[in-house]
């Protein structure tokens, strides 16, 4: 039981830290959102491993499936980001004609 | 009016005056000049009133302000108060009569006469003049204020006031540069000796730093003296010094002639009067010869309660007082400007006062510093006549004005004898009494030879000097421009009136007051004392200074009057000696280089250390922060990507410092 709930973190857990690292250090905009929704997608994956494993006993009726509806909300939340996300990419573009990150530092003082 | 009154109308009077006269604005300047002359003479009338009052017997010791409380229920206090008592009546009436004369002098003087091109004679104001009159009232009321006090502190606050009048009186034509005089042997000489004078803000900076060091023992003294008697009320240590060890009222004493040092310019604080006659004459006549000058031995009189007590400091203030005395007499005799020779001649005399009080004849050291006054004021109101006159103050460019300034030559001829000690003439008096104490003293080593020697080379030498200038400025040739010479003329009224009322008093005083004339108890010493100045004469000695006296006259005549005794002669014959005095025996190179090299080196040293650490470390921290701040400044780049680094790596710190503690037990 561990060891496959185990496998099923390091992937989530895996997933995460190759977003992490591609949100601080890809130059394209683009990727970098990207990068973003693999790391809501590698926790969507421990969110269902502990659903499998570490479901409560049948006492707690509406918690069955809680983890699996969470990953639910969590892709529907990460579809509206990405689309808020494009837009501002749309926009910082018109600007400074640019998706670049290193050439975006507006909010410098 | 009693003696309370009294007392504040004489400080009072003067001081409005000088409140007046700084609102005075130029164009009312008459005003300036009336407020204080007016100031001054209500205060002469007050202190002759005083003064017969205190004849009478009555006395004067009252505290005015107490000014702080030391100890708990007022045990130990410090007060300001005033005193009257025989020697403050007779300092009122000498600084205020003489101070009401030099005033009304003053107003002629600074007219100047100019003459332009055409001929035309114009009379010019001197543009400072209400500036003036407003500083002779702070003086005259600072002078009137010490002589009034009734403790040290009292006496020191207006010893400091009157040291600033007097830098602002030197300084007064501040606008004038250095003057240069005729070399010493004469331009076709070329020995190099220039006498050149310092411009007035340099004298009058010089002033006040030399009797500045002197002000410093004098401070040191003033807490030397509460450490030891918690009070600086004159009667009160006057009845505790006898409780105390001897070594008490010596240091003290000692310390207190410090201030007396440079105040009355005794060597080795003498060099800044000669250059204090930078500033105009009338000033020179009050404060630098009848006034300021003699508050150095008004306070050693004042102090003679712990010079009692003390007769190692005596002996301290007899040998300053005696080796200046003689000291300043060798400048005299070479020195070619007439207002430095009455410089010299005010040290020289100060000296003699210092002398007698050191040997314990208080009484004649103030009966001579009364007498002085007087005919040293007139001394140099006549030179100030003679300077106004010819617009030069060198006497090689002088001679034969005897015929066209009779007033001033009599003025000049009867104060020089009575300066000179010419016998029955009130320097006479006076200085035979001090001389006359010299074998009565009663001083730890016995110095009375020296002391002598001292007083009687200088009677000499005083007598050649007087007799030396009064020839060359009145009889002879005519030495100097012709032009010049047609224009002089007697001095006007308000010049002229001061110097004839002044003469009976410089002439007469020693006489009606010595004790011959007057009835025992009026005369001054046994008004100041109790006994006359005939006991205190020995013959011997009186006919010993006469004679010399006499014969420096003599000599004086022949040398620059009759010309029958050859000058360059004698300064041949003299050579070096010649030189070194003229050259005022070194010290004023000695001082320069001290404070040229000393001083000022360890000023550069110091400032140094004040530039390299104190700055360095001020700086080198600004400099860090500044540093330190620009490398702060790297993080904020201005994108995203910087500040999710940020982020993320506070998050594994807060991570760890949770994740550590559970991994390893808490153990660190």
């Amino acid at each position: 039981m561990a060891g496959e709930l185990q496998q099923f973190l390091i992937l989530g857990a895996a997933l995460f830290c190759v977003g992490l690292y591609g949100t601080l250090a890809k130059r394209n905009t683009i990727a970098v959102l990207m990068c973003i929704e693999l790391m809501l997608n590698g926790v969507n994956v421990s969110f269902v491993g502990f659903n499998r494993y570490l479901q409560p006993p049948a006492a707690a009726a509406g918690a069955l499936f809680a983890g699996q509806i969470f990953a639910l909300f969590v892709i529907a939340v990460a579809a509206a980001e990405a689309a808020l996300g494009l837009a501002i990419v749309i926009a910082v573009y018109r600007l400074r004609h640019t998706v670049q990150m290193d050439e975006i530092d507006m909010l410098r003082g | 009016m009693d003696l309370r009154t009294l007392a504040y109308v004489i400080l009072l009077a003067p001081f409005i005056a000088f409140l007046l006269n700084s609102f005075v604005v130029q164009r009312v300047w008459r005003a300036a000049g009336i407020f204080t002359v007016l100031g001054v003479l209500l205060s002469f009338l007050a202190s002759v009133l005083v003064f017969l009052q205190v004849q009478a017997g009555a006395r004067l010791d009252e505290n005015v302000f107490n000014w702080l409380t030391v100890a708990p229920g007022g045990a130990a206090a410090v007060t300001l108060g005033v005193r009257v008592d025989q020697w403050t009546a007779l300092m009122l009436l000498a600084v205020t009569g003489v101070s009401f004369l030099v005033q009304v002098y003053s107003w002629g003087y600074l007219h100047e006469a100019e003459m332009d091109e055409h001929g035309h004679v114009h009379i010019h104001r001197d543009p400072g003049f209400a500036r003036y009159f407003t500083y002779m009232a702070l003086f005259t009321f600072s002078m009137l204020g010490l002589v009034l006090a009734n403790g040290f502190l009292g006496l020191f606050i207006f010893w400091e006031l009157v040291g600033l009048c007097s830098y602002l009186l030197i300084g007064f034509w501040y606008y004038r540069g250095r003057t240069l005089s005729r070399g010493l042997f004469g331009a076709a000489a070329g020995s190099g000796m220039t006498d050149e004078r310092l411009s007035p803000p340099e004298a009058a900076k010089k002033a006040f730093l030399t009797t500045r060091l002197g002000d410093f023992g004098f401070l040191v003294g003033l807490l030397f003296i509460w450490a030891h008697f918690q009070t600086f009320n004159f009667t009160e240590i006057e009845h505790a010094v006898g409780g105390m060890p001897e070594w008490v009222p010596t240091v003290a004493a000692l310390l207190v002639f410090c201030g007396a040092i440079g105040k009355s310019a005794q060597w080795p604080l003498h060099v800044w009067l000669p250059d204090a006659m930078e500033g105009p004459t009338p000033v020179s006549a009050l404060i630098h010869a009848a006034t300021m000058v003699a508050a150095g031995v008004y306070l050693m009189a004042r102090s003679a309660f712990l010079l009692e007590h003390a007769p190692n400091a005596m002996l301290v203030v007899a040998l300053i007082g005696g080796f200046t005395a003689f000291f300043a007499a060798t400048l005299g005799l070479v020195n070619n400007d007439i207002k430095r020779v009455m410089a010299y001649s005010t040290v020289s005399q100060l000296g003699y006062m210092m002398l007698g009080i050191g040997v314990g004849a208080v009484a004649a050291g103030i009966f001579h510093l009364f007498t002085h006054s007087w005919f040293k004021a007139l001394l140099f109101l006549t030179s100030g006549s003679v300077i106004h006159s010819t617009g030069s103050q060198d006497m090689r460019e002088m001679g034969g004005l005897g015929a066209k300034m009779p007033g001033t030559f009599w003025a000049m001829t009867l104060a020089g004898l009575s300066l000179a000690g010419f016998p029955l003439f009130s320097g006479f008096w006076s200085k035979d009494a001090i001389v006359g104490s010299i074998p009565h003293a009663h001083l730890p080593v016995d110095v009375t030879p020296l002391l002598l020697f001292f007083a009687v080379v200088t009677a000499f030498m005083t007598a050649f000097y007087t007799m030396r200038v009064i020839a060359m400025t009145f009889f002879g040739e005519w030495r100097g421009d012709r032009h010049v010479f047609e224009h002089v003329h007697e001095a006007p009224a308000t010049m002229l009136w001061p110097m004839l009322i002044l003469i009976p008093p410089a002439v007469l005083v020693g006489l009606i007051w010595g004790g011959v004339v007057t009835p025992p108890g009026m005369s001054i010493p046994s008004f100041l004392e109790g006994h006359t100045v005939v006991e205190e004469m020995n013959m011997g000695l009186v006919g010993l200074v006469t004679v010399l006296v006499l014969l420096g006259l003599l000599l004086g005549w022949l040398m620059y009057g009759a010309r029958s005794v050859s000058a360059a002669a004698v300064t041949r014959v003299f050579g070096p000696l010649y030189g070194w005095a003229a050259n005022k025996w070194g010290f004023d190179d000695l001082y320069n280089w001290l404070v040229g090299s000393v001083v000022v080196g360890l000023a550069n040293a110091l400032a140094l250390l004040d530039r390299g650490v104190v700055d360095g470390v001020v700086n080198g921290l600004a400099q860090g922060t500044v540093a330190l701040g620009r490398a702060f400044r790297g993080i904020q780049t201005g994108q995203v990507q910087t500040y999710a680094w940020v982020v993320f790596g506070g998050l594994v710190v807060v991570a760890l410092a949770v994740v550590l503690p559970v991994l390893f037990g808490f153990r660190v």
